[in-house]
């Protein structure tokens, strides 16, 4: 039952590698050196290098295909709100905040374990079946 | 230096990607994808998949690929050092599968700076189909360069 209030099962991560980074770098085509390269963020001024926004999307999306059958998802956004460090442990959360026409709006938080808010976002989910 | 605003509407070439098996499981595995519907086959088809599934953000890297996004930026004058993701959406139409040849139809959507100039943003969108032109999703990814 999906209802305004359902809270999705969390999604903790295990702390954020740079082995991690590499993989994600070229399983995803996100090459920024930024990410992947001490010496490129050193060069920007930064003491490190930082995980891809987009793995913490894709963390997210875990937690809705995990919900729901993927065919399900109509739309989903995010709004990139702080850089998760190196060896951070990033929290997926859900809580569905609406449901009108046969959708659900699930509203999406990553969360580290000092209490940084690093993405939110929401998605549209339908809440029946259809064609794969 | 700001990004001319000139660019606003400006169609990059349409780009056909393969999607390919290795190429999901590698994602899978490097986000800790634990649900085997996403690197089996045999579990894909077992839910009524005919190949195995796109996941939800993979299109992004494809597009990334596809778009020339670095080169984009940089002949537009853009430090990649500064560049930040600000924010990324997805539309969904229809699953697409391994196996399949989608194209990529990326433009510039807009072009805009806040905070007196310190923050420039670039909007781009970018359409994606199948053969025979069915509409697979949307993305629309607004990035941020600091001055």
């Amino acid at each position: 039952m999906i209802a305004v209030g359902t809270e999705l099962p969390p999604l903790a991560l295990p702390p954020i590698s740079r082995t991690t980074l590499a993989l994600f770098a070229g399983a995803s085509g996100d090459h920024n050196p930024i990410h992947i390269d001490l010496d490129v963020a050193r060069s920007a001024g930064l003491d490190d290098v930082f995980a891809h926004g987009m793995l913490s999307m894709a963390h997210l999306g875990r937690l809705l295909t995990g919900w729901v059958p993927q065919e399900r998802i109509r739309s989903y956004r995010v709004r990139f709100a702080a850089i998760t460090p190196v060896l951070a442990q990033p929290t997926c959360t859900g809580t569905v905040t609406a449901v009108e026409d046969g959708l659900a709006t699930v509203e999406l938080v990553v969360t580290l374990a000092d209490g940084t808010v690093t993405l939110t976002g929401d998605a549209v989910v339908a809440l029946h079946e259809s064609e794969i | 230096m700001a990004i001319s605003p000139d660019v606003i509407g400006r169609e990059l070439p349409a780009v056909a990607v393969d999607v390919e098996r290795g190429r999901l499981r590698f994602f899978a595995a490097a986000i800790g994808e634990t649900d085997p519907v996403f690197s089996d086959l045999a579990a894909a088809r077992a839910v009524g998949h005919p190949d195995l599934p796109v996941p939800p953000t993979f299109l992004f890297g494809l597009d990334l690929e596809a778009s020339d996004l670095t080169a984009l930026l940089a002949g537009l004058g853009v430090d990649l050092r500064r560049v930040l993701h600000g924010e990324q959406s997805f539309t969904y139409h229809s699953p697409a599968h391994a196996g399949e040849t989608l194209t990529f139809a990326p433009r510039i959507a807009d072009v805009y700076s806040r905070k007196g100039g310190a923050l420039e943003f670039l909007v781009k969108e970018t359409a994606v189909s199948r053969a025979g032109g069915t509409a697979v999703a949307e993305l629309r990814s607004t990035i941020v360069v600091r001055a």
